[in-house]
């Protein structure tokens, strides 16, 4: 019962959203905004026919690995430095204003840079969503692994912890809600850069493809394509928020005990 | 069992400096109850940091168990006054107190064991699987303390560890930690503000001064080492003890190396 309402709740402005666009564009004729009804009637040849050939397929498939690869590996790393940095306050006393400068520089600006060094292959597009990814979570772990609790330290090293334990039982547990904070920050550029990049320089993916589609004056095939990014950033996010309640169920469960007492 | 020889602490900033301790000088037996009190901000957490070798004395040396301490010794558990955040949050509480039995290499069986020996003792064999923040703060002292006696240490440290619980439950933990001393055998130096608390746990109490801060005094328990909350604070000579311990204290918030030693 409860379920059913939140869900009802999350669902109603998104439908009402969608019933307004469906209305308002529903004898239009202007030829760049067509009909809702238009661009859903062209929504399943555009992306479905052909099965496992089908773009949804296809495109889908080959957007979604750069994203992924270049997400995990800058999670990676940024967790991996992160860490680091954090946990030396020489060296971060050292790095931080130069982080929080590369974090400042818009992520598309690197697409033509990149693009000069690695082509346009899957590398070029894999290294702009790492590069974007990487600020917000490196930034978040530094500030995460910094403001682990110092009585929890003295605890771990009263009892003797090794430094490997110290970072896998105390050290990334503790920053693990900044960490996933800057992970969730991360995804959703890494997305806008995985497009950018594909609308760039491609020959496949959701971005090439939309962009194909606005060359040829496909307009409402176009707008299709813009439905399938907006579903696509959708799914990321339900998955990231599955992943974080199920890693933060302590940090949730801590919260709401605060603030019942 | 425990040496502090002419200990010295200075917090030093750019351009301050300032002296917690100046010269604190004192020894505790094998297996002795030693209860340390002194004025607020006196510098007791000051010399527990420092015996536990999480603080670098400015002067001084502290020894346990015959070894210089230069880092967090072998052997010593620490029980710190802010119970809440010396617990972790995302571990169990049988996975807070099996922590540091896995860096003693201690087998798997032998450690389970340990683990719901310890929780019995402290009366929380039914919490195990819960999380600290799903426990009253008096239980929560009770894992840290049931973490430090799985640890089976030679010396247990205590800063102020029943502050902040309601007095029943401090008078079962102040129970507890005795019958845990009396078991084990463990060398307990426990640090209290509490003039009854000190005076009911202790076989010796020492006094330190304001800041900066010297031993003002050590003062014998001489009660019967069987005690019982009633029945041993009824006795005249708790009263004259804790009479003395308060006049002393009184005396210590206006003492210090500079008055004492003068
Ligand atoms: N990191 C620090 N830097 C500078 N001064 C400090 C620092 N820590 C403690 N002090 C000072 O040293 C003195 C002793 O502090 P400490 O915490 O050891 O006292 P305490 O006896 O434990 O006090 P309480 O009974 O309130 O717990 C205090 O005056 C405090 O202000
Ligand atoms: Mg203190």
């Amino acid at each position: 019962m409860k379920a059913a309402q939140s869900i009802l709740h999350t669902l109603a402005l998104p439908v009402v959203l969608v019933a307004t666009w469906w209305v308002v564009s529903f004898d239009s004729t202007n030829v760049y905004f067509p009909s809702l009804q238009r661009i859903l009637q062209a929504f399943p040849a555009t992306w479905l026919d052909g099965g496992m050939e089908s773009r949804l397929v296809v495109d889908g498939f080959a957007s979604v690995w750069r994203l992924l690869v270049g997400f995990v590996v800058a999670t990676v790393i940024a967790v991996a430095l992160g860490t680091l940095i954090g946990l030396l306050p020489r060296v971060r006393a050292y790095c931080e204003p130069t982080l929080e400068l590369f974090r400042a520089i818009p992520g598309p600006v690197l697409v033509p840079i990149i693009g000069l060094f690695a082509g346009i292959g899957d590398t070029m597009k894999i290294i702009v969503v790492l590069l974007g990814c990487l600020w917000p979570i490196l930034l978040n772990t530094v500030e995460g692994v910094r403001a682990v609790d110092s009585v929890m330290i003295d605890t771990a090293k009263s009892y003797r912890l090794s430094p490997r334990r110290r970072i896998v039982k105390l050290i990334l547990p503790a920053a693990s809600p900044q960490i996933l904070a800057g992970m969730r920050q991360g995804l959703s550029v890494g997305i806008i850069l995985m497009v950018i990049s594909e609308m760039f320089a491609a020959t496949n993916g959701l971005g090439f493809t939309v962009v194909q589609f606005q060359r040829n004056f496909a307009l409402p095939e176009m707008w299709t394509g813009i439905i399938v990014l907006g579903l696509l950033g959708l799914v990321a996010s339900v998955f990231f928020q599955i992943f974080e309640s199920r890693s933060l169920r302590w940090y949730t469960g801590m919260r709401r005990a605060a603030r019942d007492a | 069992m425990l040496e502090v020889t002419h200990l010295q602490k200075l917090y030093r900033t750019a351009e301050t400096s300032f002296e917690a301790l100046r010269d604190v000088h004192f020894t505790v037996a094998p297996g002795e109850f030693v209860c340390l009190v002194g004025p607020s901000g006196s510098g007791k957490t000051t010399l527990l940091k420092c015996m536990a070798g999480l603080m670098k004395p400015t002067s001084g040396t502290v020894r346990v168990a015959d070894k210089a301490v230069a880092g967090p010794p072998e052997g010593l558990a620490l029980v710190f006054q802010e119970y809440g955040r010396s617990l972790f949050p995302w571990l169990r509480i049988a996975e807070n107190v099996e922590l540091p039995l896995k860096e003693l290499k201690i087998p798997g069986k032998e450690r389970g064991a340990r683990v719901a020996e310890a929780l019995a003792h402290v009366g929380l064999e039914n919490s195990a699987r819960s999380y600290p923040w799903q426990l009253s703060g008096g239980m929560q002292q009770r894992v840290a303390i049931a973490r430090a006696i799985a640890y089976r240490p030679d010396v247990l440290l205590m800063d102020e560890p029943f502050a902040a619980v309601d007095a029943q439950t401090r008078a079962d933990l102040e129970d507890l930690v005795r019958e845990i001393w009396r078991d084990l055998k463990i060398t307990t130096l426990f640090v209290t503000h509490d003039i009854d608390e000190a005076v009911y746990l202790a076989e010796r109490v020492i006094v330190l001064s304001s800041t900066p801060t010297i031993v003002q005094r050590e003062m014998i328990i001489d009660l019967p080492s069987e005690r019982d909350q009633l029945s041993t604070r009824a006795l005249p000579r708790f009263s004259e003890l804790r009479h003395d311990l308060y006049a002393e204290i009184q005396k210590a918030k206006t003492h210090s190396a500079l008055t004492l030693t003068a």
